[in-house]
């Protein structure tokens, strides 16, 4: 399947992906009126340390451990190798927080959690944060 | 303090309405010109520190800035205009020599602009490259004398070392060092999947890109940075320095600050220190010594890679090159007054030297008048910013065109005008770690392919237009030309006729 | 403006016939044959060139000369006197005829390059006759030499190719090779110098297309020593294949793969050897190939050579019939001199079709 995958080498730190991923889950069809003096809670995250940057994103791991803890049935990875979540269903327990190792899960701010599912079911129907990186560090592609 | 005379020139526009103070320009800017103010809660910038490269513009996600030219003046002078004021109060506050980069912007004639390209009507059909075969392969280098046969009579196909270009374009000298890594990676990769050249400049190869050989030119300028035999050994061609179009009679200066580790050990020189290139080769007095150069080089290469020997075009380039095809060389570049550079005293790169087209067209009759025309090829650069230029200067008589800035463009680089500084924003000017990155090869080789093959794509639809298909028929045809507003000595020198003629 | 100083781009007709077995046969059928294809032409210039017609004098040269004037002629002949032993000289028989007017002075001189002139010279006997006919094509004012050969010649005028040939007394003539040309240059009137065949020395060569790589080749040519006075792309196609074979020895066959040269695609897909023959011509001959439309015939001692350009953009024909072969650019042009002509055949873009005399020695 095709996953989004990080090249630190590239990475500039500019952060852009994470407004393109606010814009692009906001449900909004104009970037000013999405984020304009918001606090942006996107689904990816620039880390920075040392001069090094790179975004994390959801893996959408073969064998996810955030699915497996999970106690309200909310997170299931599809057919299509998309971990998803149901909003409807979480609880708000943090559990699948916990259990990321990427940390990857985050909470929505409205009680439940929020998860990258590659923009495929937003406006952007492809990874917004790929489409807007402007170093070709951020890819979408099949390893 | 002292007075600060020197103004800014630009100013930076905000729409702030449209600001979603995402920090993209903040942290993309390496001259550090716009910052975040916490408690206003907006976007600031300092505009002295602005030098219009554009990146914040590029970068910004909701389109919010634009940098326009301030209309602060002086009192209006035709005489002394606001460059000239500002140029004397820069010098009066630090006593130095004005440095610019880039090519020479002023407005003195561009005599491409006024060429025109012949098409084919009735008496002769226009060919469509999108059905019929249309050929730009191109080779480099002397042309035998004679055709020899073997004892069964067929002719012997051993010819002086060449180069084959899928296209007549090749990417011109930029050293290592004045421009980054990635940038050079960038050029290699494009070169060799283009079926091209790149020129690795007088900074010598990195290691990393001795396996683009064969679509390198190594040069060898009067520096000598990073010559060896292993480095001559490695392109398929060499070059030898003499002039360049920026900055004629001058050598080069390459700050230490931008001699970090990898470019030192390239270029075998210590690291922080300063680059200097000598004006003249010092072993290179007179023609007779030029000749000895050459056949150095190409002794020391087995006379297997034809050797260039780069020009600037200066007031009587038409003998030197003529000197030139004499000495041993298979192949002459011209580089013309605006020709590009990483950093270049103002005055001279804004008044020494001459216009390429003219210096063209003088060396292609001067060659071809003393019946030495097949001894070398000619390639031209300086400023050629399109395919139409290309057309025009192969029209001229050239084998082929050398493109630097355009290659520089097309890596995102906007013209600033700035290299010099070492901090650029596109992350081709600079050794600065946290800039370099900005350049993903992949991205920069494939912008540089990309508008190559659109430029090939071009020169065969006017090929085309004009009835010819294959690129030899164009070389030297200069009854496709016309001038346009050209005066009877310009139209003599450029060897065309008159449009309506 | 006069022809010469502008140029002059035009399209044609023509023709050629040749027996192979060399025996000789007279020029009515050429006229017959150019005749046919009458509105390919457009009355500005019409000619022929025949070969073995001189065998009384078949180890001279014959130049054929037009003057303006007795005062040109006079010029002229003191040159000729000086470089050459001349053994015959007279006026080229014409017929008056109302259809060709204004006609020059036209006068055919037999000659042999004076021993201890061509010594001096240091050259090579052709070299000798050709740097004399671009001496008086661009020194002598009024004087132009349109023919250069041995045991050829050249007839050329201003017209309709059929009343040039009457004008000419074409028939009178018998040779074992002619080509015709009709001529329609599309700008002004034409000049009897401008006329085709083009000739020097023994080759000529008449052409029906524009060929679009002219300025690079004049250019080229001007450098090795060719004067290219005319202005017109015959002419420098004649001076290409003088160059080519003459000086650069090659022979016809490698001639048509320098200026129809294949295409790159063509030659990618021939064994290597072959490739490297042809990327060697190409390459070294880059100033030499010819774009845009051409049908072409070149006359030479012995044969014929026709030739397309390399995407064949004009029309060229060929058809034989025992021990004579035809030429034209238009099948009927044949028919009508050789009604049940056999295996007729169109030679593809780029291919040269060459035709010798089976045997030297005309008979």
């Amino acid at each position: 399947m095709k996953r989004v995958y990080v090249n630190e080498k590239w990475c500039l730190g500019c952060r852009l992906c994470e407004y393109n991923c606010a814009f692009a889950n906001s449900g909004m069809d104009d970037m000013v009126k999405a984020l304009k003096d918001v606090e942006i809670n996107p689904r990816i995250k620039v880390e920075k340390a040392n001069g090094i940057s790179f975004a994390v994103q959801c893996r959408h791991c073969k064998d996810p451990l955030c699915v497996k803890v999970c106690i309200a049935g909310a997170l299931h990875l599809d057919e299509d190798g998309v971990i998803r979540i149901n909003q409807d269903k979480c609880v708000g327990c943090h559990s699948c927080v916990m259990a990321c190792p990427y940390g990857a899960i985050m909470p929505s701010g409205h009680g439940v959690m929020q998860k990258c599912e590659l923009c495929l079911q937003n406006s952007s129907k492809e990874p917004a944060c790929v489409k807007g990186c402007p170093n070709k560090a951020i890819v979408y592609e099949e390893r | 303090m002292a007075i600060n005379f020197v103004e800014p020139l630009y100013e930076i526009v905000r729409d702030q309405t449209r600001c979603i103070k995402c920090r993209v320009c903040e942290n993309q800017c390496a001259n550090e010109v716009h910052r975040y103010d916490k408690d206003l809660k907006v976007m600031l910038s300092d505009e002295t520190k602005c030098v219009n490269c554009h990146r914040c513009v590029a970068l910004c996600p909701t389109h919010a800035l634009k940098i326009v030219k301030s209309n602060n003046s002086f009192k209006e002078n035709a005489n002394w205009t606001q460059s000239s004021l500002l140029a004397i109060y820069q010098q009066a506050a630090t006593g130095g020599v004005l440095l610019s980069s880039m090519g020479n912007p002023e407005p003195q004639p561009v005599y491409w602009d006024k060429i025109l390209i012949n098409a084919s009507q009735v008496t002769n059909p226009p060919i469509d490259p999108l059905r019929e075969p249309m050929e730009t392969r191109t080779f480099l280098g002397a042309k035998p004398k004679d055709i020899e046969r073997d004892e069964n009579g067929e002719i012997k196909t051993k010819m002086p070392p060449q180069l084959e270009l899928s296209t007549p374009i090749m990417f011109s000298a930029m050293s290592y060092g004045s421009i980054s890594y990635n940038a050079h990676e960038s050029l290699a990769r494009a070169a060799t999947e283009l079926g091209i050249l790149y020129n690795t400049g007088e900074g010598g190869l990195h290691e990393d890109f001795y396996k683009y050989g064969a679509n390198t030119i190594v040069q060898v300028a009067s520096g000598r940075f990073g010559v060896s035999k292993d480095f001559l050994s490695a392109g398929a061609a060499i070059e030898i320095k003499m002039g360049q179009g920026a900055k004629p009679g001058i050598g080069g200066h390459l700050p230490g600050q931008k001699v970090v580790a990898d470019v030192s050990k390239t270029r075998m020189i210590p690291e922080g220190s300063d680059a200097i290139s000598p004006a003249p080769h010092h072993d290179i007095y007179s023609i007779e010594d030029l000749r000895q150069l050459v056949f150095s080089l190409k002794e020391a290469s087995d006379y297997k890679k034809p050797v260039i020997v780069k020009i600037a075009a200066v007031h009587n380039v038409a003998v030197i090159a003529s000197g030139v095809a004499r000495s041993g060389a298979d192949i002459i570049a011209i580089d013309g007054f605006r020709g590009g550079t990483g950093a270049a005293p103002t005055r001279i790169r804004d008044n020494v030297g001459i216009p390429i087209e003219l210096a063209l067209a003088a060396v292609d009759k001067r060659l071809r008048d003393e019946g030495i025309r097949d001894n070398v090829s000619i390639v031209v650069g300086g400023s050629i910013r399109s395919s139409a230029d290309v057309v025009k200067a192969i029209a001229l008589g050239a084998d082929a065109c050398y493109i630097a800035t355009g290659a520089l463009v097309a890596m995102g680089c906007h013209l600033c005008r700035s290299c010099h500084l070492g901090r650029c924003n596109w992350g081709i000017a600079t050794q600065r770690p946290d800039l370099t990155k900005r350049l993903n090869p992949e991205v920069g080789s494939q912008r540089l392919v990309n508008l190559i093959q659109a430029w090939t794509h071009e020169i065969k639809e006017m090929m085309g237009g004009m009835g010819i298909n294959s690129i030899e028929a164009l070389r030297g045809n200069r009854l496709m030309l016309r001038g346009i507003g050209l005066t009877e000595k310009e139209l003599e020198i450029l060897g065309i006729k008159h449009a309506g003629e | 403006m006069i022809e010469g100083e502008f140029r002059n781009p035009a399209g044609c007709a023509i023709a050629a016939m040749i027996n192979t077995s060399g025996n000789r046969f007279s020029g009515e059928d050429i006229i017959k044959s150019i005749a046919v294809m009458h509105d390919r032409s457009n009355g500005l210039g019409g000619g022929f060139a025949g070969y073995g017609i001189y065998p009384e004098y078949k180890d001279y040269y014959a130049f054929h000369i037009f003057y303006e004037d007795n005062i040109s002629k006079r010029a002229c002949e003191e040159y000729i006197e000086t470089y050459y032993d001349v053994v015959n000289l007279s006026k080229i028989p014409t017929r008056q005829i109302k259809e060709i007017t204004d006609a020059p002075l036209i006068w055919r001189y037999f000659v042999t390059p004076l021993k201890t002139k061509l010594d001096a010279a240091q050259l090579d006997e052709k070299e000798y006759i050709m740097r004399s006919v671009f001496h008086i094509n661009t020194q002598i004012k009024g004087a132009y030499i349109f023919s250069s050969g041995k045991n050829m010649g050249v007839f050329k005028a201003v017209g309709f190719p059929e009343d040039v040939g009457r004008f000419y007394r074409l028939e009178d003539y018998e040779g074992y090779s002619f080509t015709a040309h009709g001529r329609y240059p599309t700008n002004t009137p034409g000049w009897w110098g401008g006329a085709h065949p083009f000739s020097l020395l023994d080759l000529s060569v008449v052409h029906n297309g524009e060929i679009s790589s002219y300025d690079a080749n004049r250019r080229a040519m001007e450098m090795y020593g060719y004067k290219c006075t005319l202005l017109t792309d015959t002419e420098v196609i004649t001076y290409i294949i003088d160059y080519l074979t003459r000086r650069k020895h090659l022979s016809l066959e490698e001639v048509a793969s320098v200026i129809a040269a294949p295409f790159w695609e063509t030659i990618n897909r021939k064994s290597e050897k072959e490739k490297e023959r042809l990327t060697y011509l190409r390459n070294v001959f880059a100033s030499q190939l010819i774009t845009g439309p051409f049908s072409i015939i070149v006359g030479f001692d012995n044969g014929l050579m026709a030739l397309n350009d390399r995407l064949k953009l004009r029309s060229m024909v060929m058809a034989e019939k025992g021990d004579m072969k035809y030429i034209a650019s238009e099948e009927s042009a044949i028919r009508r001199i050789c009604p049940d002509a056999e295996n007729v055949y169109y030679p593809k873009g780029g291919e040269a079709v060459i035709i010798k005399v089976d045997n030297k020695e005309v008979q």
